[in-house]
Formats: structure tokens, C-alpha cells, sequence
């Protein structure tokens, strides 16, 4: 059997051999837990709490802040202490309620409640999606509850669930798999009550082989849902290139998955979906793995939301050697932390200790065109190409050449023989592009409300004109 | 907001934080060991003074990157090979008995004229080796294009002089097994077919090169020269054809020179078949029976222009979202029986 895989990519060292075979071990903390009202894409949550008031573990503390948003839940009982500006590992500071555990994890009313998936209708599985405040956990922060809602339900042809785990040294997923596979079964399942015509896959790489082999036992006896495996590629968990590995379809940038009759939710996803919709549990969990070589033991470990890093990084034993780079989520695509007292938020991955910094350790030497990157690039662009006309400030050629299909997956950096910042330049630029955009349709606007201003004015004119011709003879030659 | 305070800072950086572990300099060595296969021979077939003529041409390529790099105040370079490099190819391109001051000035215009003054390694639109070899050429023809000793003794070409490829053209015959070993005239590098192919394989295997243009300029060579070679898709003259006059080093080692051809996938099958036609039309229309350097020289300033006309597809893109469309037609089909 060939393996679902596509074109391009590249393979980095996976380095998920320090972490793979650690049962995930659950935390916690006392003191301090941070909720960023933003820890998802879209519009940012409100608070719905004050300064003093006592909160329960699952309530929720910031509501939706629009049709994209998501609902910030406490994950524990206690007091909120402050709603100011913390630092995220974004290196920004955010707006975040700050809750004072009283390490007792009182759960809101309501909450653990059992119920049988088979009586909810399609509106209630969704409702329960929403209020528990899931978003994509596999590092995106998408909303789940608007992917969960196409134009047409029926137009739903695959339900893939993401379990292949491309980013190195990550472990976290194929942890969940092994020990909560049912969950994650169970989670796919009330997603295709939503989608009749849909066909559930679970893609996992064929360097998992174990959790391959444990979630093909799992859906032996469900029709619905079947195991595939995929070639072990960065970035082979990318959603469009995991699209195309599965079904062979494409999407570009201005698509959804769904308009290509798919929709993608990672397996850590589903696991969540499941526990919020049976169990009554909304999120307030995520597991982690803490990793590098670095670390003095690496682990997979359940810690609460809002945790610190900090913390979390002492609780496992701390480093073994001075560590030069801290990095939230995988080397490929994570963040670079100078502050490791962030708090874990809903698309937090993992925490990397690295003893070395490649990327500081390889100077920068001229770009010898080698097209190493052409061919490494999974969304088909040119990147010395791009380059250029990002350097020479050339944002419409940027985007004329495929700028904007740039997912920043970095792998053309990776690849790249003369350690250029390629994947850094075309975040930029594609910033820029976005702010570009933004800027000519705020022009639009304000033109087009000129104009219509000025077309009233005249019709005002000329009725007026009108008026005051009233009377008069009109002239044969009209 | 206090950041930091009396708190370590560590490194940052956008991502990605790795890097694979090839480098420019990797990649400039992996051409050089791939290139003394063929340089060895060379030394072998024509003895102490090819060796001198590579050394000195190689000493004097990487002696003036430093000089001109030290003069001009920029940074010292040498270390990542590719002057290395031109100075083989140039060496290797140069018939056995030259006198060693030719190819060292050849060298250092290649260096200085043709690569520096353009702005250094990747910025050149022509390939070093090969305009410092035209630049000899047109400079000093007869020396360049004088093979004379180069003949295996007891040779009946030795005789008239003449490459096999100018046998070939006037209408003589060549033989197959010679040009495939080596046993024939010509520059100390192109000599031996066999050589240049187990470099051209260490280079294929090591990922250095993509098969794309060498196999597309030789299979257009083969066919332009069994159209208009005059005899025919005759196999060993064809054969012949390919095995002489350096087009297996040309294809393998120059034509697939980065800087100076298409960076993208199809604009490198599109040179292929530019530079095969060229090198058809100079071997069978031209003055002299050669065309391979003059070809991939003509191809470099083409090049640009290839590489805008051939960006690819971006992914889901253009065929791609045809694609799309097809697989859900044919799926929503399937569904609704």
C-alpha cells in the first residue's frame, strides 16, 4: 500500500525519542493561573468577571467576543485577582484575567455531567462545543465550533482527524492516542452525526507505528471511520497538505477545507470535543510535552490552562544543562520565549529546552540558488524568488507569485544550504501584504462614500433645478 | 511592565529554530571530490604537467578571490569552495600541454572579472569557468585549441590533429570504446566518459544535482544529431556524439551550475533543451565541431528570463483547483447512486 503523502517537504531530526514511551503525568500548581482573552484566532473574549469576584473551576470568565471567537474558561476555583496585561509567549504583553487558585478545583454547576451522545440533537452537540471554549489544539487556535458549521452539512465528504504530528520532538498527541485512543474514536464519532455524508479518517505517520496499530483496533468495529497511515514528512500535518495526502485535493489560501468537502480537527481536538459533549467536561486541561536536550527527563504532562511555564519547567525536574533557547511548541514553527513565565494557553504544544541555538550557531552566507527550497516548498512557490521581491519592497509582485499561499512552515529555512531567512522575510512581508489590503479597502470605502455623497448632492441639485424650472416652457428642441 | 529584571535572557528568533545540516561549503566540496575522478585520469592519460595546470589554476582562483575580497574590504570568502570549484572546472577545460600562466589570468578573470565584480558567489549571470575558458579561446586560439600531444602514441589521428568530434564531422569514424575510457584527445578533464560519470553519480546520489538538465541536454544532443548529424539515428553515432567533446562534463558539471541556470523545476527542462539545440546547430552549422561551452554560455544569459516565464503553480492553484473540482465531482457522484 502507498502512503498518503505530498509533494515537497523535508526531514528534520524528529528527535520524539526522548518523550515518546513517557505516560502522560498529570500537574498542578498553586498560586497563580493567567487566562490572555486572546488565545485564539479571531476576536478576543470579554471578560464577564470583576476584580474579587470568586470563580469555579469551568466557568467562563471571558465570553465569545464574536462569530470568530472563543469563550475563555477558568480551570480553577479561586479569586480573580487582576484583569491587566500579562506577557505571552507571543512576546506581546495581553489582556488576561489573573485567578488566584484556592487549590481546591470546585467545579461549576453543571459541569461533569454524563450524557448520552446518540439522544443530542446536531444544535446540542455544537452549543456544547461552543460553551466549553474549544479551539483548535494543535496549535492553530481556530475556533472549533465555527469548523464545525459549513455552509452545508451534507457537502461533507471527509472528516479528518489529524494525528500525524509532523512537528519534531512533539509527542503529545501520539501520547493521547495511546492512552485516551477511545476518547479521540469517541470525539470523531459525534462529529459525524453532524456530517451524514462524511467519511471519518484518523491520519497518523508511519513513524508512530504503536499508535497506528492501537487506533486501527479501536475503529474495527465502526464502518464509519478507518485508520490511514502517512508518510513521515514535515509538513505532512499541515491542513492542506494533509488534505491532499488523504483525498488528493487541493486547497489555496482563500479556501476553507471545507470548501473542498473536508474539515480537519486535530486528534487532542476531538479528544476535547468528546470529553465537552458526553462528559460535561469543558477545557480546562492540555497536555504537553516538555522536551529538548536540555531537559533532565523529559515528559508528556496534563497541566491545567493559564499554567506558567515556569512552573511547569521546575515540576519536571528542570534542565540538566544551561539551556540557550526556550521555544513554545515545535522547533519547526514554535515560538522563541525570552520569558518563560507565560502561561499555557489553549494551542500551547509543547515546551523545548535546546541546548544549542542552530539558527545563531549558522551565519547567514549568500543564497546560491541551489533550488533546494524550490523543491523542499509544500505549497509549490519559488522562495528566492519571493525574496527578491519582498527585499525591493515589491508587494504586488510578492503576491503576483504566490506570496500569499506562503503558510510560514518553514521548511525553504530549513532546507536552505545558506541559512537564509527566508520563512522570517516572507512573515513580513505577508504582514505587510495583509496591512497593505486593509489600508486600499478602507480607501475603497471612504471613495465610495465620497461618491455617493456626491450623487446625492447632485440629485439634490438637480431636483432642485427642477423645481425651480417648474413653469418655465420647456424648449421645443427637447 | 518590568521585563526581565534581574532574570536571564535567552536567545530568540523567528521560526523555524533548526536547520538542516548541508552548507554551501558541503555542497562546494561534494562538486570538487566528484570533479578528481576525472582530474585524476586526466593527470594519468597526460602526466606531471596536467597536475600542475589544475594546481596552479585552482592556487591561482582562490589567490584572488582573497586579494580582491582583502582590497575591497568586503569578507574573506575563500573558505566556502567555490573558487575551488572554478578553478577545476577551468583547469579541467583546458587541453594537457598549455602553458600554465594561460589558464591561471583565465582564472583570474573568472574570479575578478566575471564573479566578484557582479557581486560575488551567486550573483554572477554567467558561469565563471566557462566565460574565463571563452575569454581564453577567443584570446589565444590556437594554444586552447591545440591537442597535438594530447594523442595516445601510435595514434593515426596524432597525424591530422584532430578531436574526435572534428573526425566525426568530416565524416570519419570514431570509436566508442576510446571516447568512453579515455583514450582519445582533448582537455584533461573531458577525456574519459567513465570518470566524469562515476562524479556525475556521486554528485546525482549525493543530492548536489537534479538529473533534470543533464539528462534533458543530452537527449536533445542525441536527437538533434540524429536528425541533422547526417547519418541517421545511427546508435553509435549517436553515442559517439554524446561521448565527444565534453558534453558529458558540460552537462553533468557546468549546465548544472545553480547561479547561472533556472532555479525552477520546468525552466531547467526548458534550458536543457535550449543548450542541446545550440550545441546541435554549432557542432553541425558551426566553423568548428565544438558547441558545448558556447551553448551553456548563451543558455546562462538566457536563463533569467526562463526562470520569470516558469514560476510554478502554487498549491491549490490554477490545474490544482481543476483537480479539486473533478474529485468531488466524481465523489458526489458516487454518493448519490
Amino acid at each position: 500500500m502507498s502512503l498518503g503523502t505530498f509533494k515537497g517537504g523535508a526531514h528534520p531530526y524528529e528527535g520524539k525519542v526522548l518523550s515518546e514511551n513517557c505516560a502522560i503525568e498529570a500537574l498542578s500548581f498553586d498560586g497563580e493561573y493567567v487566562f490572555p482573552l486572546s488565545q485564539h484566532i479571531g476576536a478576543p473574549a470579554k471578560p464577564c468577571v470583576k476584580v474579587g469576584d470568586t470563580v469555579l473551576a469551568g466557568q467562563i470568565i471571558g465570553e465569545s467576543g464574536g462569530f470568530i471567537s472563543a469563550n475563555v474558561l477558568s480551570s480553577v476555583s479561586g479569586t480573580v485577582t487582576a484583569i491587566e496585561p500579562r506577557m505571552q509567549v507571543s512576546g506581546f504583553p495581553v489582556m488576561s484575567i489573573v485567578v488566584e487558585s484556592d487549590g481546591k478545583y470546585e467545579l461549576v454547576e453543571g459541569a461533569g455531567k454524563k450524557r448520552d451522545i446518540d439522544t443530542l440533537s446536531n444544535d446540542e452537540i455544537r452549543e456544547a462545543v461552543k460553551a466549553s471554549g474549544i479551539v483548535g489544539l494543535g496549535g492553530a487556535g481556530f475556533p472549533t465550533s465555527v469548523k464545525l458549521m459549513p455552509k452545508n452539512d451534507a457537502a461533507i465528504d471527509y472528516f479528518i482527524a489529524n494525528g500525524s504530528e509532523c512537528e519534531p520532538y512533539l509527542t503529545s498527541d501520539y501520547r493521547l492516542m495511546m492512552e485516551e485512543g477511545e476518547k479521540i474514536v469517541g470525539g470523531v464519532k459525534v462529529c459525524l452525526r453532524l456530517f451524514p455524508n462524511a467519511q471519518g479518517i484518523i491520519a497518523i505517520e508511519d513513524n508512530k507505528p504503536e499508535a497506528i496499530k492501537h487506533m486501527k483496533g479501536l475503529v474495527k468495529s465502526e464502518p464509519r471511520i478507518k485508520v490511514m497511515e502517512l508518510k513521515t514528512k514535515y509538513p505532512e500535518g499541515g491542513e492542506r497538505q494533509l488534505i491532499n495526502a488523504v483525498t488528493g485535493r487541493y486547497i489555496n489560501s482563500s479556501m476553507l477545507p471545507a470548501d473542498a468537502g473536508c474539515i480537519v480537527h486535530n486528534v487532542a481536538t476531538l479528544l476535547a470535543i468528546y470529553e465537552a459533549v458526553a462528559e460535561g467536561k469543558p477545557l480546562m486541561e492540555k497536555v504537553i510535552t516538555v522536551t529538548g536536550d536540555a531537559m533532565a527527563s523529559p515528559k508528556n504532562v496534563r497541566v491545567r490552562l493559564g499554567s506558567s511555564y515556569k512552573k511547569i519547567l521546575e515540576a519536571c525536574g528542570g534542565l540538566k544543562t544551561e539551556a540557550h533557547k526556550f521555544i513554545c511548541g515545535g522547533p519547526m514553527m514554535g515560538q522563541a520565549l525570552y520569558e518563560l513565565d507565560c502561561p499555557v494557553t489553549k494551542p500551547s504544544s509543547a515546551l523545548c529546552a535546546f541546548v544549542h541555538d542552530e539558527v545563531a550557531e549558522n551565519p547567514t552566507t549568500p543564497c546560491i540558488r541551489c533550488g533546494r527550497c524550490v523543491a523542499a516548498c509544500p505549497e509549490h512557490l519559488v522562495p528566492p524568488m519571493l525574496v527578491k521581491a519582498a527585499n525591493a519592497d515589491d508587494m504586488e509582485g510578492f503576491e503576483k507569485i504566490g506570496g500569499m499561499e506562503c503558510m510560514e512552515c518553514g521548511t525553504c529555512s530549513y532546507v536552505c544550504p545558506a541559512r537564509r531567512p527566508l520563512t522570517q522575510t516572507f512573515k513580513q512581508a505577508r504582514k505587510k501584504v495583509a496591512a497593505l489590503r486593509k489600508i486600499k479597502a478602507a480607501e475603497e470605502k471612504q471613495r465610495r462614500e465620497h461618491e455617493e455623497a456626491a450623487k446625492k448632492e447632485a440629485e439634490k441639485k438637480a431636483e432642485d433645478m427642477k423645481k425651480n424650472e417648474t413653469g418655465k416652457e420647456v424648449p421645443s428642441w427637447r | 511592565m518590568a521585563l526581565n529584571e534581574d532574570k536571564k535572557l535567552y536567545h530568540v528568533s523567528s521560526s523555524p529554530h533548526v536547520r538542516a545540516s548541508v552548507t554551501t561549503q558541503k555542497i562546494m566540496t561534494d562538486v570538487i571530490i566528484a570533479m578528481l575522478p576525472a582530474a585524476a585520469f586526466g593527470v594519468y592519460r597526460f602526466g606531471i604537467h596536467a597536475l600542475i595546470v589544475v594546481l596552479a589554476t585552482v592556487a591561482a582562483a582562490v589567490i584572488s578571490e582573497y586579494l580582491y575580497e582583502y582590497f575591497m574590504k568586503r569578507p574573506i570568502t575563500i573558505t566556502d569552495g567555490s573558487a575551488v570549484v572554478t578553478g577545476m572546472i577551468l583547469a579541467l577545460n583546458m587541453p594537457p600541454e598549455i602553458p600554465v600562466w594561460m589558464p591561471m589570468l583565465g582564472a583570474v578573470f573568472a574570479i575578478v572579472v566575471v564573479k566578484q565584480l557582479y557581486g560575488g558567489l551567486g550573483q554572477n549571470f554567467m558561469n565563471p569557468a566557462l566565460a574565463a575558458r571563452c575569454f581564453l579561446l577567443i584570446s589565444f586560439s590556437r594554444a586552447m585549441t591545440d591537442f597535438s600531444a594530447s594523442f595516445p602514441a601510435g595514434s593515426a589521428d596524432a597525424v591530422s590533429g584532430a578531436t574526435p568530434l572534428a573526425v566525426l564531422k568530416a565524416g570519419g569514424e570514431a570509436s566508442l570504446s576510446d571516447l568512453f575510457f579515455g583514450n582519445i584527445a582533448g582537455t584533461i578533464g573531458e577525456v574519459s566518459v567513465l570518470m566524469l560519470l562515476i562524479g556525475a553519480a556521486y554528485l546525482l546520489i549525493r543530492g548536489v544535482i537534479s538529473i533534470r538538465i543533464p539528462a534533458v541536454y543530452i537527449a536533445t544532443v542525441a536527437v538533434f544529431m540524429g536528425l541533422f548529424g547526417g547519418r541517421g539515428f545511427d546508435l553509435y553515432y549517436v553515442a559517439c556524439e554524446i561521448c565527444a567533446g565534453g558534453l558529458i562534463f558540460g552537462a553533468f558539471f557546468m549546465a548544472t551550475d545553480y547561479v547561472t541556470t533556472p532555479i525552477t523545476p520546468l525552466g531547467q527542462i526548458l534550458f536543457g533543451v535550449f543548450i542541446g539545440i545550440l550545441t546541435g546547430v554549432f557542432r553541425v552549422f558551426g566553423a568548428s565541431a565544438e558547441g558545448v561551452s558556447y551553448a551553456i554560455i548563451i543558455g546562462n544569459i538566457v536563463a533569467p528570463l526562463i526562470e520569470r516565464a516558469t514560476v510554478p503553480t502554487p498549491f491549490g492553484k490554477g490545474r490544482y483547483a481543476e483537480i479539486t473540482k473533478k474529485l468531488m465531482h466524481e465523489n458526489s457522484e458516487r454518493g448519490g447512486k
